[in-house]
């Protein structure tokens, strides 16, 4: 199943002309800087935006095309908005029956399920307007997942939250993403959120769709803004593969990697055979021809030179292959010069730092 | 005390008012949604029409609404001039801004992101507007009714044009007071005026002090 896309819309100065095809599978994070039309695509997608013209078709159902225009309470869909949006005058319960009443007995998840995946079974009765950020967007995302939608639309559900509220509700979307098959479109400006939570990646630059594809390709390309911030980094899905007791080390073996693709993990926490997602930052792996025989860095890694982009006067972008899996480093233009890089170039990557990220 | 004719202007009064009040209740609530909703241009012209009795001589909105019922006017021999109906008919556009005006500020202050977010959850417009909107403009409800309720017992002047003052069919409190006045039984004045003045505190001292409790909350 996929969804298809193709939004247009000219207001003022701002053009937004979308045209996409999306695994309807997984979450697809809409990602670009502020302004960009992120919110206003995905309202367009749920039909919020009436003046948006073109076409909105998910699987075989048409929701929007010329001179065809489901209104948004027959869409099949949950929206989980940025500032929650509970309805004052209900209780959480009563936000939570109000979507339960209206689902039209759809197959979905079930009403324990759902508190039970978002964590608000003790706020059950409690008044809404009493409830701290964290808590609203919980309620939120549960009042939307029992509409038993067929689509789920996130817009920017952490953008208004602190840290603490935000680790709070991380591990819902991750609950979301492991125990529900619904597919997700999460709409996001922060690319650590975007790393740690999405499956495909689509790029939005100034109204247009500047890339669409799967993760790890999409941060990595040189081309494309993920790579050019000041906070690139690649992600690699790993499995556990071994426990170190004596030094409290997890080894991670990375799909598409060979003898040597390895890398180690403080802490021992993680049962064998888990499948995690690794971030790796491209600020800290820094390149070297030889491995090192003496180095506090455990991780090193055989890599191959894919491409290079300059990165600001002094430093450079250099993309890599570890296998199959792309890996991005930053270094500077006197150690490009240096090393001699060039695209094809076998060498050593040198990884500071892994952080787990699911 | 109260004479007979007083309690049957009192029962007038109350029936008037309780009718007015639910027709405008009627009229009033999709005009008023439609008031704070439409981006239409020609709005104002409506709103001014609306607001009319607020600023128009009682008389002059009875003058004309006696030429337009009288037997003279278009309804010919179905004259509801000086008729409980006629009555009626004129207290609605009397008490129109009263009841319209509190809902259309009630509405107006409805976020859009709750129909929005209504939507989203499956419910249609009119699902939106019953489960939601009447919900969240609860204070502007009840200022409405109390309002239209008690301006349509405070009126005089239109009763007076179209309803004459007939007694136990279209005499009213506020025209028994004058009446009495005017025969010099001042005792029987002090008795309804002062009933008029407790009933007018009462009521609006519940408006503000509900309106106070039921404090809507933004998103």
């Amino acid at each position: 199943m996929s969804l298809e896309i193709r939004q247009q819309l000219t207001r003022g100065d701002f053009e937004l002309a979308v045209e996409a095809c999306l695994p309807a599978r997984g979450v697809t994070a809409i990602f670009g800087p502020s302004g960009c039309g992120k919110t206003t695509l995905l309202r367009a997608i749920a039909g919020l935006e009436p003046q948006v013209r073109g076409r909105v078709k998910l699987g075989d159902e048409v929701w929007q095309d010329e001179g065809h225009f489901l209104p948004p309470h027959r869409r099949p869909l949950g929206y989980v908005f940025q500032h929650a949006v509970l309805f004052p005058h209900l209780s959480v319960r009563g936000n939570l029956d109000f979507a339960r009443r209206r689902s039209g007995g759809g197959p979905g998840p079930g009403f324990d399920e759902v508190v039970e995946l978002a964590g608000i079974g003790h706020l059950l009765s409690r008044a809404t307007p009493n409830l701290s950020g964290g808590e609203r967007q919980r309620v939120a995302l549960a009042r939307a997942l029992l509409t038993a939608p067929r689509l789920l639309l996130l817009d920017e559900p952490l953008a208004a939250l602190d840290r603490r509220a935000k680790a709070e509700l991380m591990p819902c979307f991750e609950r979301l993403h492991e125990s529900l098959s619904i597919p997700v479109l999460y709409v996001s400006h922060a690319i650590d959120e975007v790393a740690r939570l999405a499956d495909q990646l689509l790029l939005l630059a100034a109204g247009r769709v500047e890339a669409c594809g799967p993760l790890a390709e999409m941060l990595t390309r040189l081309d494309l803004t993920p790579a050019g911030s000041e906070e690139a980094l690649a992600v690699i899905e790993a499995t556990v593969n071994g426990i170190d007791t004596d030094y409290h080390l997890t080894r991670l073996a990375f799909a598409g990697g060979g003898e040597g693709r390895e890398l180690w993990l403080p802490g021992d926490g993680l049962p064998l055979g888990r499948r995690v997602r690794l971030a790796v930052h491209a600020r800290d792996v820094s390149l070297t021809l030889q491995p090192p025989r003496q180095s506090s860095i455990l991780n090193i890694i055989p890599v191959q030179v894919d491409a290079l982009s300059p990165s600001g006067p002094a430093q450079v972008m250099v993309r890599l292959r570890a296998g199959d899996v792309p890996l991005l480093a930053r270094v500077t233009r006197k150690s490009e010069a240096a090393l001699g890089l060039r695209p094809g170039q076998a060498l050593f990557a040198q990884v500071k730092s892994v952080s787990l990220v699911e | 005390m109260l004479t007979d004719a007083d309690l049957s202007a009192l029962l007038i009064t109350l029936k008037l008012a309780g009718l007015t009040t639910l027709i405008l209740l009627l009229i009033g609530t999709p005009l008023a949604w439609w008031l704070a909703r439409s981006q239409w241009r020609g709005k104002p012209i409506i709103e001014a029409v609306v607001a009319l009795p607020l600023v128009l001589p009682p008389t002059v909105l009875g003058f004309y609404l006696l030429i337009l019922l009288g037997a003279n006017g278009p309804l010919g021999e179905h004259s509801l001039a000086f008729t409980f109906s006629g009555l009626v008919i004129g207290s609605v556009f009397y008490s129109l801004p009263f009841v319209v005006q509190p809902l259309q500020g009630a509405f107006a202050a409805v976020n859009r992101g709750y129909l929005e977010a209504a939507a989203t959850l499956r419910a249609s417009p009119r699902d939106t507007f019953f489960s939601v909107v009447v919900p969240l403009a609860r204070p502007g409800f009840l200022t409405a009714i109390v309002l239209g309720f008690a301006h349509t017992v405070g009126e005089f002047g239109v009763v007076l044009m179209i309803g004459g003052n007939i007694p136990g069919s279209t005499q009213v409190l506020s025209i028994a007071i004058y009446e009495h006045v005017e025969n010099l039984e001042y005792a029987q004045a002090h008795w309804i005026s002062g009933g008029l003045l407790l009933l007018s505190f009462t009521l609006l001292l519940a408006v503000y002090g509900l309106n106070r409790r039921f404090k809507v909350v933004g998103p």
